[in-house]
């Protein structure tokens, strides 16, 4: 255990939590608004496999040299908008359930990438190697901190955050107070999106350097337990997934098990489980109660 | 009929509109949406290979289906039946090897019976926490899922797998533990084909589902509160006692996947070996209308293009088998915005107090 609080370690657990944190900031706007989002998986799988692809086509097919990854981010950035597009309409303007249309998007993007890829590239699901000086390591970084300091602003400190929590707790009191409900909750799945989709992007052209199948493995829903276990909150939300991904950056070092001074090993799966199981906890209000916003999973549906 | 007809017109012009936008899709990555719908729909109607591996793959979907069904009408999604079944499996196969050289009479029901309580009780708990503490089934399901994975990963890997294995996969089961194949009764079909008695139990599921729905008291009851929660409760319905009987319900038929993986196809319990069938049972149920029926259709639906993905891979320049993963998602988005419309609208008044 004493080797574990490494400068290594600290580094990974902040790389780790980058995508987390721009995911899991997405899904608050978008679930204080009132609009559950357990499609942040697919729109992060949105954003890294087009990433990592416009990228690639920047550089061969346009030769955009080293503006190529910004493209590629931007362009992550419109995919996760456009899917999160798609999803606002289904879910605000014809009031679809949001669990089964998330789901529905979760699903999709399990298939769209690799039916791309296998069309374009002709791989089974990956896009070519982006060559190192193509990626960027740091930025969302940077951008991943520094947002949680302006969705803290935004939410707390703005006319449109106030607005936005109201709606999410109260659609009929904001709606008479001259609030658009619908509007604002398109602004928040958007916002969503937009982040999630950057988050995905760190991971094909930040962290590594290509997009793999399925390469989110299930961080979109890492970071909806982070925002369940940060209450909805902008910093405690930042900081559950650093605690999250502490505990991928742990599993990752490990590969394999982690050693107890009394010498006992704890197996990786373990260390992978704490996220799922906090969560849970959490939820259940066994260590302080996580209370979602009240209007939360509900269309709304005007009074006539 | 003409119920049944309206009924099913919706998901057909659901399933229509969904090849259209996935044909658009094909074009447009420089297929011939004809050719590759060909292969994909094509391969399963041949005989033995292509009736024998839809019906083979149509058999998790069958349970996955019903289990997601059985939530709804209580107004629950379970979305956590990827983990049950998972949970579910391993349990049988633990019974099969622990017990080994139990005789079949025996072995074969202890199995089933192991596959059923572990996926009602892993799907219980979500079902418990909600009724009592009123956290979001969704969140505790998917988080279940995870849970679940990771734990049958670790039981395989630290002390199930047979030493010196490179799979993840447990030690076999025993003899007595194993399920006949199909192709034992029909001759014509091969026994390699893995298509076998869970099947006929799937079927037989579908019937006992309609008949707990909608022939019990319990099942009454369920469908009482999933329509409408609060006039349950006023009608003396404990909604709590529902929930987590129809969570464990759920998860009981997601659970039988394992006697198909494990008992009827390979005999030990492989890790990762689902297909998604959790996922997809989500797809099947809201296709299927949340009918049992329905749902034997729509799982048909989704094996042939499971099965017929494979040769969509094999054969066709562009498209690859990530067609079907597509054409699902877009069908559950065509079916959701519609037909889901009518399921919340009634729970809206209960969602308003719980957790999400």
């Amino acid at each position: 255990m004493r080797d574990i609080l490494t400068v290594a370690l600290i580094w990974s657990t902040i790389r780790t939590a980058t995508p987390l944190i721009l995911a899991a900031l997405g899904g608050m706007f978008s679930e204080r608004s009132g609009v559950i989002n357990i499609a942040l998986e697919g729109k992060m799988l949105a954003g890294a496999f087009t990433a990592a692809a416009v990228t690639y086509a920047a550089d061969t097919k346009l030769g955009m040299g080293n503006a190529s990854p910004w493209v590629g981010l931007l362009a992550a950035i419109a995919a996760g908008v456009f899917l999160a597009l798609i999803y606002a309409v289904t879910c605000i303007r014809f009031k679809a359930d949001q669990v089964v249309s998330g789901a529905a998007i979760n699903i999709l993007m399990l298939g769209i990438p690799g039916f791309l890829s296998g069309a374009f590239f002709l791989s089974s699901g990956s896009t070519p190697q982006l060559p190192k000086e193509h990626l960027i390591p740091t930025t969302p970084i940077v951008i991943a901190f520094a947002m949680v300091a302006i969705s803290w602003y935004v939410m707390y400190r703005t006319p449109f955050g106030l607005r936005l929590r109201s709606v999410g707790e109260k659609p009929e009191a904001a709606d008479a107070a001259g609030v658009s409900v619908n509007a604002i909750r398109y602004w928040g799945v958007l916002i969503a999106g937009a982040l999630a989709g950057l988050g995905g992007a760190y991971l094909s052209i930040g962290q590594s350097s290509l997009f793999t199948r399925n390469m989110t493995a299930g961080r979109g829903f890492i970071a909806l337990a982070a925002l369940i276990f940060g209450k909805w909150r902008p910093v405690q939300t930042m900081l559950a997934c650093l605690l999250f991904g502490f505990t991928e950056a742990l599993s990752t070092q490990m590969q394999g098990a982690v050693k107890l001074p009394s010498g006992e090993d704890i197996p990786v799966q373990f260390i992978q489980m704490v996220p799922y199981v906090l969560t849970i906890v959490v939820l259940a209000g066994f260590i302080g109660s996580s209370r979602p916003p009240k209007a939360l999973g509900i269309p709304y549906q005007k009074e006539q | 009929m003409r119920t049944l007809a309206r009924e099913l017109l919706f998901p057909a012009i659901a399933v229509v509109a969904a090849f259209i936008v996935g044909g658009i899709l094909i074009l447009l990555v420089g297929d011939n949406p004809i050719v590759a719908y060909r292969l994909l729909l094509g391969s399963a109607l041949s005989w033995p290979d292509g009736i024998g591996y839809t019906l083979f793959h149509a058999t998790p979907l069958i349970f996955t289906g019903l289990a997601v069904l059985v939530g709804f009408r209580c107004g629950l999604f379970n979305i956590g039946a990827e983990g049950q079944l998972y949970m579910a499996a391993f349990a049988t196969a633990w019974v099969g090897i622990t017990f080994a050289n139990l005789s079949a009479w025996l072995l074969v029901p202890m199995c089933c019976a192991a596959a059923i309580l572990m996926g009602a009780l892993w799907a219980g708990i979500p079902g418990v926490l909600k009724a009592k503490f009123g956290s979001h089934e969704v969140i505790n399901t998917i988080m279940m899922n995870f849970i679940a994975i990771l734990l049958v990963s670790y039981l395989t890997q630290y002390h199930y797998k047979i030493p010196g294995d490179p799979i993840l996969q447990t030690a076999p089961i025993g003899w007595g533990a194993h399920v006949a194949r199909l192709g034992k009764f029909i001759p014509g079909l091969p026994q390699r084909i893995p298509l076998n008695l869970a099947f006929l139990l799937a079927l037989l599921s579908c019937l006992l589902v309609y008949l707990f729905l909608w022939r019990t008291k319990w099942g009454y009851e369920i469908r009482s509160t999933g329509s409408n929660p609060s006039a349950a409760e006023y009608g003396g319905i404990s909604v709590g006692k529902q929930i987590v009987l129809a969570m464990a319900v759920s998860g009981a038929l997601a659970g039988m996947v394992g006697i198909n993986d494990v008992m009827g196809y390979r005999y030990r319990y492989y890790d990762g070996f689902s297909d998604q069938y959790g996922f997809t049972g989500i797809a099947v149920a809201l296709l299927g209308r949340n009918n049992p029926v329905g749902v034997i259709i729509a799982a048909l639906l989704f094996a042939v293009l499971q099965h017929g993905g494979i040769y969509v891979d094999g054969f066709s320049e562009h498209v690859t088998k990530d067609i079907v993963q597509v054409l699902q998602g877009i069908i559950i988005l065509f079916v959701a915005g519609e037909a889901f419309f009518k399921y919340i609208s009634g729970r809206i008044g209960f969602k308003s107090t719980e957790k999400i």
